[in-house]
């Protein structure tokens, strides 16, 4: 138990020692030797615990004395800043959560313990790695943005001391999410990464980012307050607060159902499923480190991995089928969103929300099958996405802009880096890669569990979802280019953690069979009783082989023969009048640049009325189906 | 085995035509010619080319282009002067603006006469035009071994 | 099927189709043709084309157009011989949609005008039609409850009965597929469009031939799809299937001769209109 302990507080004892460190030089050096104890540390957990689920008998009443206490002193000082920036909801909320947790503390908390604070099992152990691998690759590369970053606003106090803080106490929070048995640490850990989340986001203190992060802000109190409400009910009526009590209870009965619905519609909160997606959107105004850590790998995941942990509770009935509905409507919505977008990580954010939509819509569906595809996705999104997010980031240093249309040619300005991004993005969406194998598997169960709307959504949403990838696609292919390679000044931290990344991207999906069956596939037979390999019917048959032949096919041809000709090199056509591949004679005598757009479709696929409409059917549902349950039709 | 002589792409590029001819070339299209039994397209791409059918004298302002259409099409290929302008530079021989034929820039195979070609001798002048692809082809593969 | 007799099919699609595939193509440009009162070519003027374009003479625009090409093709032969060898329908589709990318791409490398052009009106038809096809295989699933090419093929009764629906759906994104008028908008078998040669523009020798012979695996695969619909595991089923197939290419030769080309927002709606309702149609009652 000692290495779970140290799994969760090595992260915050270096954060620590971040806040201290004001020489660049040591702080790289910090930085990197603690990503890479944090590494060990969670593949040696993973080794240890793997298929061993165990609950650790832990109880100290200073843990939970003391965490009561920063809640509520953090509690006032939300309180407190958002008098200070006038944003007064931002204050009610607080307040409001505040309130509920106190008299949650005083009244109903009496005489419930927890005996088993912390467990390990195969689900955590997963996001255990996720966290643990991609996190801290992300927080190394930080390492070099945040220089080029601060070169870039020199204006701005140095201020890296605080946010390499606030990157590793994130770590430590989000450990603190997967391991905790007990639904106050939980609840601790939600409102830290919160909190971390908060202050990342108006990392540059413009009026924008300001904004932004008490949209962000206040719509995770929101799920904060649900998530509060729902330990209410359960300390209320059953009288335990702990996950493993709560995933032996009967999902049908109206209390549990309604508790259950509560900490689901926290998930998707904190996943940034519609109506609660905007968030998401206005934190890419942080760094891109920030936006790879919090909004793509790990504290998004916080909310699909709680959904997850529960959709045992949510199969078959109405809370599955409102967490269904919301995932799948979002994975559409978002999806089409995508395509009237030309800033790429607008981009991701959208393709972020729509992946975890599915990602929810699998926990809701709530059969084993479609879980196992909810896991694999989350893994494989986690990789990828976050591998994206830093290409973005190291692109935008170095072409001066996150636009897509300006990553032109990109093939030849940062031959390598675009051709991991290329990677990355046909890693989203295309056979033989991970994310198209978990969305299979995803369309086979919603198939099996015969839901219209989401066998829909899936349906058009990866056609829409095609369509924005292969024209980025495109943008990063073409080998039209006037300018020079501006390859060079990459820092190597960030040639690391993309390069490992990348190497994870190709290696995770060569051996998914083997996490199935060693990780996926033990959690599902533990939580859901009685299941069996055949339900998922890409690991029975030759189907897996065949993806893995591709893969490698994938892999080894470009070696020979890409980027080498023996033919005659002809410029482009151009009617006749080509000056070369880039340039034409006009009719007027001069010479014309010929500049390639893309399509955004923009009155057909426009953000805000596609957002309004998720908006306003997600909140139907959800205050329809939350009625219901507490009114008990369903019971 | 080849297809060369099977599969006669053409690309047509109308200089400074008075359009008569390109009218004929397009007649050999129809129903009443339909060149396409013989495997003829008319391709508007060089680079998919084999007969580059040029109507009209060569002036100033397409020399360049006729040029550039001529490199940008794979070897083995042949250019056909399409009607007394391509071939000489014809009534608009002497205008201030007109350089001449189509010879005066790039190399050409096979003239056929006509103001305007009729469709019949343009089928002719394609067809000879085929012999002399075919003898092109030789020689490069010649060549090659 | 057996083990055996899939690697049979397969070997056999991938031997076979480029002589059917050349056929199909020559019968298109011969009843074309006779279509508008004229002779036409040989019906082996496809093969007489392809064979042309290898002795030419090689030219490329850049060093990287001919690795999406030889994808596009490998895949599309992939696909084909998966679907013949009876294994998952779902798989096939997947694949389908990579080597389609390939294509994509191989336009895009360029950065010409022209092609690029074409990239993006592919990729926008591509977004019409792929629901259909993956609503094609949800409602064998709901049928048959399976997935497996082989099982649908061998099941009892005609899948074109209760999945009249998406069968019909599936025929008008065809044409999609085929690249045939009113949907030419991408790479139109007629070279003198708007944008030249679309997505082939740049395309030309080896390339340009690989890129016909991927279309005629493609056709040849796009027809099985056809001809699954009939398939009940008889002799009679697999031969209704290819009339089937056959009827539903003279279709299309007719489809593409008797209309002019529709815009982009006519595909796209017209796509999803039909999906909506046939497909999604199709699906409802088969779930009900």
């Amino acid at each position: 138990m000692n290495d779970i302990l140290f799994l969760l507080a090595f992260p915050f004892v270096a954060a620590c020692l971040m806040l201290a460190i004001r020489d660049d030089r040591i702080r790289t050096a910090v930085a990197e030797v603690s990503a890479a104890i944090v590494i060990v540390t969670s593949a040696w957990v993973a080794y240890r615990y793997l298929g061993q689920p165990e609950s650790f008998a832990f109880h100290s009443e200073t843990i939970d004395s003391l965490m009561a206490v920063t809640e509520f002193v953090l509690g006032l000082a939300i309180i407190y800043i958002g008098y200070k920036h006038k944003k007064y909801l931002a204050s009610v909320l607080g307040a409001i959560t505040l309130v509920l947790f106190l008299g949650f503390e005083v009244f109903l908390k009496e005489g419930i313990e927890t005996d088993n604070a912390l467990y390990i099992d195969d689900l955590s152990i997963i996001m255990v790695l996720i966290i643990g691998i991609i996190g801290s690759l992300i927080c190394v590369y930080a390492v070099g943005y945040m220089r080029d970053f601060q070169k870039h606003h020199p204006d701005d106090k140095d201020r890296r001391p605080w946010f390499f803080f606030l990157m590793y106490t994130f770590l430590s929070a989000m450990f603190g999410i997967v391991l905790s048995n007990d639904m106050t640490w939980l609840f601790f850990f939600w409102e830290i990464t919160m909190l971390c989340s908060f202050t990342l986001i108006g990392y540059t203190k413009t009026d924008e980012a300001i904004r932004n992060s008490f949209r962000q802000l206040i719509m995770n109190q929101t799920g904060g307050i649900a998530f509060l409400l729902a330990m209410m009910i359960l300390a209320d009526r059953y009288g335990f607060l702990s996950i493993d009590t709560l995933l032996m209870q009967d999902g049908e009965a109206q209390w549990i159902m309604v508790a259950v619905m509560l900490l689901a519609i926290a998930g998707i909160v904190k996943s940034a499923q519609m109506p609660f997606h905007t968030w998401l959107l206005g934190a890419m105004v942080a760094p891109t480190p920030t936006s790879a850590l919090l909004h793509s790998s790990t504290m998004v995941k916080a909310g699909v991995f709680l959904l997850l942990k529960l959709s045992p509770l949510m199969m078959g009935n109405a809370c599955g089928y409102m967490v269904a509905t919301v995932g799948g409507l979002t994975f559409l919505l978002a999806s089409m969103a995508a395509i009237s977008q030309s800033n790429a990580k607008r981009v991701l954010a959208y393709s972020t929300i729509a992946n975890l939509g599915l990602i929810v819509a699998c926990a809701g569906v709530g059969t084993p099958e479609a879980v196992w595809a909810g896991i694999m996705l989350t893994i494989f999104h986690a990789i990828t996405k976050s591998m994206m997010f830093l290409c973005v980031g190291t692109a935008e240093h170095h072409i001066g802009s996150r636009d897509i249309e300006s990553m032109d040619g990109l093939f030849e300005r940062m031959p390598r880096l675009a051709g991991i991004m290329i990677l990355g993005i046909v890693g989203m969406f295309l056979a033989p890669f991970g994310m198209l194998i978990s969305k299979w598997a995803a369309l086979t169960s919603f198939v099996e569990d015969g839901n219209l709307v989401l066998i829909g959504c899936l349906v058009f949403g990866s056609a829409v979802t095609s369509f924005y990838w292969t024209k980025w696609l495109g943008k990063l292919v073409c080998t039209a280019s006037r300018e020079g390679n501006c390859e060079d000044t990459v820092h190597c931290q960030e040639w690391v953690a993309v390069g490992s990344l990348a190497v994870l991207t190709v290696a995770i999906c060569l051996m998914y069979p083997g996490v199935s069956d060693a990780a996926v596939i033990p959690w599902l037979e533990g939580a859901f009783g009685g299941f069996s390999e055949d339900l998922v019917p890409l690991l029975e048959s030759n189907n897996m082989w065949i993806v893995l032949i591709m893969l490698v096919v994938l892999i080894l041809l470009p070696l020979p023969f890409f980027r080498r000709t023996s033919k005659r090199v002809v410029p482009n056509y151009m009617a006749g009048e080509g000056v070369d591949s880039m340039s034409y004679r006009g009719s007027m005598g001069g010479t014309v640049e010929v500049s390639m757009r893309n399509w955004y479709m923009s009155g057909w696929f426009d953000e805000d009325r596609l957002g309004k409409i998720g908006e306003v059917l997600t909140v139907i549902v959800m205050a329809a189906l939350l009625a219901a349950a507490a009114l008990g039709v369903f019971a | 085995m080849s297809g060369t002589t099977k599969s006669p792409w053409l690309l047509h590029y109308d200089a400074s035509s008075c359009n008569g001819c390109d009218i004929e070339v397009l007649a050999c299209l129809t129903p009443l010619y339909d060149v396409e039994r013989f495997g003829v397209i008319n391709t508007g791409d060089p680079k998919q080319a084999d007969l580059f059918l040029v109507t009209g004298a060569v002036n100033d302002q397409n020399k360049n282009v006729v040029r550039q259409l001529y490199e940008q099409m794979p070897e083995p290929k042949v250019v056909v002067a399409v009607g007394v302008c391509a071939c000489s530079g014809g009534i608009f021989g002497d205008c201030y603006n007109i350089i001449g034929g189509v010879d005066k820039v790039i190399p050409v195979d096979v003239y056929v006469p006509g103001c305007a070609a009729r469709p019949e001798s343009i089928i002719d002048g394609v067809v000879k035009g085929l012999a002399v692809l075919e003898e092109k082809r030789k020689k490069i593969s010649e060549a090659k071994s | 099927m057996t083990t055996i007799e899939s690697i049979l099919m397969a070997v056999a699609f991938i031997a076979l189709a480029p002589a059917i595939g050349c056929l199909l193509a020559g019968v298109d440009r011969k009843v074309s043709a006779r279509m508008q009162k004229r002779r036409g070519p040989p019906i082996l003027q496809p093969a007489y084309d392809v064979g042309k374009f290898l002795s030419k003479e090689q030219i490329t625009p850049n060093s990287t157009q001919d690795f999406y090409v030889v994808c596009f093709l490998l895949f599309t032969i992939g696909t084909g011989a998966m679907f013949f060898a009876g294994m998952d329908l779902l798989l096939v589709i997947f694949t389908l949609t990579l080597a389609e990318t390939f294509l994509i791409l191989g336009a895009y490398s360029s950065g010409s005008p022209y092609s690029q052009i074409g990239a993006q009106r592919e990729m926008y038809v591509a977004m019409a039609y792929e629901p259909v096809i993956l609503l094609m295989a949800v409602c064998y699933y709901l049928e048959y409850g399976s997935f497996s090419v082989s099982d649908i093929s061998s099941s009892d009764g005609m899948a074109v009965v209760p999945l009249i629906g998406v069968f019909l759906a599936f025929l008008f994104v065809l044409t999609m597929k085929l690249r045939k008028s009113p949907f030419d908008l991408s790479l139109s078998h007629h070279a003198h469009q708007d944008i030249v040669r679309g997505m082939a523009t740049e395309f030309s020798g080896r390339t340009y031939a690989m890129l016909e012979i991927s279309h005629w695996y493609e056709s040849v695969m796009l027809l099985g799809m056809v001809a699954l619909f009939f398939a009940n595991g008889t002799v009679a089923g697999i031969v209704i299937g290819i009339i089937a197939a056959l009827l539903a290419w003279i279709l299309e030769i007719w489809i593409d001769n008797g209309f002019a080309r529709m815009k982009w927002q006519t595909a796209l709606k017209s796509g999803w209109v039909v999906t909506l309702v046939l497909g999604m149609g199709n699906v409802a009652v088969l779930l009900i």
